[in-house]
């Protein structure tokens, strides 16, 4: 009996890592970002779903996300209990800050969501329209200045593919980065700047309750819920999507990174998930494994090309 | 229903008794995690938030805000006692609060943190409940201009109030300054000073710095003296409550403090920190007591400690107003309404009013409750002095490098947190002042940040700087805080020249 015992609390003791490990997700931007928003949804979706018992989130902010993953891949090596959280504005920062680490040093897991471009300038602004925005950016580009995420991230990237698609110099764009889309949207609620750019989530309460205007999203088509013109609608050709993923530590073994893909794909599955989607307006863009990896190197070739021709990166 | 309304029915809702339990659970915590360096409050909130799942949403925002405020209280006990800030907002308090504590006077500067925390948490809590929509109004006209005349407001009045001699005190800040521009610059992405050192990639951590330089800096000056340091620290002196003097000399920074921390805090990219700076600056220059100042000043601590609650309460402005998070536990708060599926901003007043005022409501009794928690402890804590010096700073050290790496487990954070011990040490032995370096390390890359945005918006021109009325009262402040006393002394000194000519006759 006594070891009987003994057994059914070792076997306990072994089942129990595998049934639920405890996460730390590192959401590598300041608290209120889109990085943050993700990590603290998918904070509250695994523990909700049970896919894990405890789940942490750490703010590491800064030079859009690559002090985030630099610390992360040096701090976290082998550690199959940490995600971090990153997406497209990575991808830029990476090059533009020719960063020494890049996504090749972490273990990307899947695409989770994707979310367009809002243009935005505050209530008060004599800009009703894009056409205006634009027309004043014609006209000089550097008395329009914009507030959004970090140099060289898909804020500034779809900022410099509006001033292309105008036909105005992107080298010429005012653009003032802020560590994130939360203290971007003090400096344009204050009218501090001309206009303001982000994910649509970040300005949709501030939008429904009237002080600021949206001028665009960046979608291919309208976007259902959402009263406003797209960019192309608007006579700018210009479709920016801005999609986000989680990451494990680099130096996993094959079965911890199975691990971590299958609690993954379970959160990605569940109603949960699902739900968070609806309610932040995030596009469901899940895609797991070698051709989430595949359409990663893609994307990082072709930002190299849009990055080089909007003159970010030389 | 009126605001007052709102506020009653709120009350009603905090008081029940199991909210009362939270909130209890909540300030206990607080006062613990406050104490350690290093573990914040932002971290005891991200932990519990999933233990607080299945509360509902009434009770575990009174949990949270009890923790925060719970914070703001334990931060200044080790400051005062032990001379290590457990939070950066707490810097200041050592300053003085230490000086107290080491003549025998830590109850009364215990007494006045509590009582003025507890003053400003009344005070700020109510204005929260009151103006906060138009304060978030008046936080919003601060654009990169305006913060770059109060950083510059910050660093004449800071440097002007530490220490005797202005070159030490410039030379120190310029060290702070110099570490403040290790790591990735935020507004290019490009690393400056790591020497390609990964872990020195996102800058130097503030809380370390300060735990290294007050506290084992300290230690190692304590320890080189020896037998001949000065004589035994006396634990009690008199009485361990406030005089009727200190009671006279703390209530007017109390108030002044709360009117500098609030609105501060309000501000999105204000913070604790620059209140409380701002703070023992002002009670420096309004004191009778300037040549206490250094030695152990009450108003030196009641300032600012009354300004750090102050701003706490602030910065759940723009969180409730706005939906932006401006400090680390706030935004784990909003991370704590989101669960609930509310989310904060302009519309949250009208849409989730018993919530807010429920918080509201439960803040007043966090505040309440920390006061009757922490009153009774003073008597307790200051006992802590008592132990015999070699026991007492072994277990600073110890205490320290716990808090270090329990915030971040990186040997190499270790290592900084020796090699700045060190230099505080250094610091220490030619008689240069160690705050101005930490003030550095906090103000400097805001004010580079502020003033490049600045400069960035108007592309390149410097008069915008002056142009906003905001902007420049605020550097027409700062140039009156660095003239005056120039003039004050240079008349000073006419008038002494004058009498020694007369007394010549």
């Amino acid at each position: 009996m006594k070891h009987f015992f003994l057994a059914s609390i070792l076997a306990g003791a072994l089942a129990l890592p595998a049934y639920a490990a405890d996460y730390t997700i590192i959401a590598p931007a300041n608290p209120g970002g889109g990085w943050d928003q993700t990590a603290r949804s998918l904070q509250t979706v695994m523990q909700q779903e049970g896919i894990s018992g405890n789940v942490q989130v750490q703010n590491v902010p800064g030079a859009g996300g690559t002090i985030g993953l630099a610390q992360f891949a040096s701090q976290q090596k082998g550690n199959p209990n940490a995600l971090l959280v990153g997406g497209y504005v990575m991808v830029g920062a990476i090059l533009t800050n020719n960063s020494p680490v890049t996504l090749k040093d972490v273990e990307p897991i899947a695409r989770l969501t994707g979310e367009y471009e809002a243009i935005v300038v505050p209530a008060a602004s004599e800009i009703k329209t894009m056409a205006d925005l634009v027309a004043a950016l014609k006209k000089d580009p550097g008395s329009v200045s914009w507030a959004g995420g970090s140099a060289g991230g898909t804020d500034h990237i779809a900022v410099g593919l509006i001033a292309k698609a105008a036909g105005v110099d992107p080298t010429k764009i005012n653009y003032i980065a802020y560590s994130g889309g939360g203290e971007a949207l003090a400096a344009i609620l204050g009218s501090q700047v001309t206009a303001g750019i982000s994910g649509y989530g970040e300005f949709e309460s501030q939008v429904k309750a009237g002080t600021l205007r949206l001028l665009a999203v960046s979608s291919a088509e309208r976007i259902p819920g959402i009263d406003a013109p797209t960019l192309k609608e608007s006579g700018v050709d210009v479709v920016v999507e801005n999609w986000r993923m989680v990451a494990a530590a680099p130096g996993l073994t094959d079965e911890q990174k199975a691990a971590v893909s299958a609690d993954i794909e379970k959160l990605a599955k569940s109603a949960g998930w699902q739900e968070v989607l609806k309610t932040k307006g995030w596009q469901d863009t899940y895609l797991a494994g070698d051709a989430f990896k595949e359409q990663l190197t893609k994307d990082i070739a072709a930002t190299e090309t849009v990055l080089k021709d909007i003159g970010l990166v030389k | 229903m009126g605001t007052f309304d709102f506020l009653l029915q709120g009350l009603l809702v905090a008081a029940q008794p199991m909210n009362l339990l939270y909130a209890l659970i909540g300030v206990t915590l607080g006062t613990a995690v406050g104490v350690l360096p290093g573990i914040g409050p932002a971290l005891t909130v991200a932990l519990l938030l999933p233990v607080t799942y299945k509360l509902d949403p009434g009770g575990s925002l009174i949990m949270f805000a009890g923790i925060y405020y719970g914070g703001m209280y334990g931060g200044s006990t080790t400051s005062i006692l032990l001379n290590t800030p457990g939070e950066s907002s707490s810097i200041v308090t050592a300053l003085e609060g230490n000086k107290m504590a080491r003549a025998g006077r830590g109850g009364p500067a215990l007494a006045t943190a509590a009582i003025g925390s507890f003053v400003a948490g009344l005070i700020a809590t109510l204005a929260l409940a009151f103006i906060a929509p138009y304060i978030v109004k008046l936080a919003l006209v601060f654009g990169p201009r305006e913060y770059f005349a109060l950083m510059v407001l910050a660093f004449v009045t800071v440097s002007s109030a530490f220490g005797d001699s202005t070159l030490r005190g410039l030379t120190s800040l310029f060290v702070g300054l110099t570490l403040a521009c290790i790591g990735i610059d935020q507004l290019t992405g490009q690393t400056r000073l790591s020497f390609g050192v990964p872990d020195l990639l996102d800058g130097i951590e503030v809380t370390t710095l300060a735990v290294a330089m007050f506290a084992i800096g300290e230690t190692l000056f304590i320890a080189a003296q020896g037998d001949r340091g000065p004589d035994k620290v006396e634990a009690v002196r008199g009485s361990v409550w406030m005089s009727a003097m200190d009671w006279a000399r703390s209530w007017k920074p109390w108030l002044r403090g709360t009117f500098i921390g609030f609105p501060i805090g309000a501000m999105p990219a204000g913070g604790a920190e620059i209140g409380t700076f701002l703070s023992y600056a002002a009670e420096k220059r309004l004191t009778k007591h300037p040549e206490e100042f250094g030695n152990g000043a009450i108003e030196g601590v009641a300032g600012p400690e009354a300004a750090n609650n102050a701003s706490a309460a602030g910065t759940l402005v723009p969180l409730l107003t706005l939906g932006l998070p401006t400090t680390a536990t706030a935004a784990i708060m909003l991370a704590g309404f989101q669960q609930y599926g509310l989310q904060p901003g302009p519309l949250l007043f009208a849409t989730n009013p018993q919530l807010v005022w429920g918080l509201i409501a439960s803040l007043l009794i966090a505040n309440f409750m920390l006061l009757v928690l922490n009153l009774p402890l003073i008597g307790l804590w200051v006992r802590l002095l008592t132990i015999p010096k070699p026991w007492l700073y072994a277990g600073i050290l110890l205490f320290a490098t716990l808090g270090t790496i329990g915030a971040n487990p990186s040997v190499f954070e270790l290592g900084m947190l020796l090699a700045f011990g060190l230099l505080g040490y250094v610091m220490r032995v030619f008689g240069y002042p160690i705050a101005p370096v930490v003030v550095g390390l906090i103000l400097g890359p805001l004010a580079e940040q502020q003033l490049r945005r600045a400069l960035s918006i108007s592309q390149g021109d410097i008069t915008v700087l002056f142009t906003s009325p905001i902007a420049a009262v605020l550097l027409v402040i700062a140039a009156l805080a660095l003239i005056v006393p120039l003039i004050l002394r240079a008349r000073g000194r006419g008038e002494v020249l004058a009498q020694l000519a007369a007394s010549e006759d």
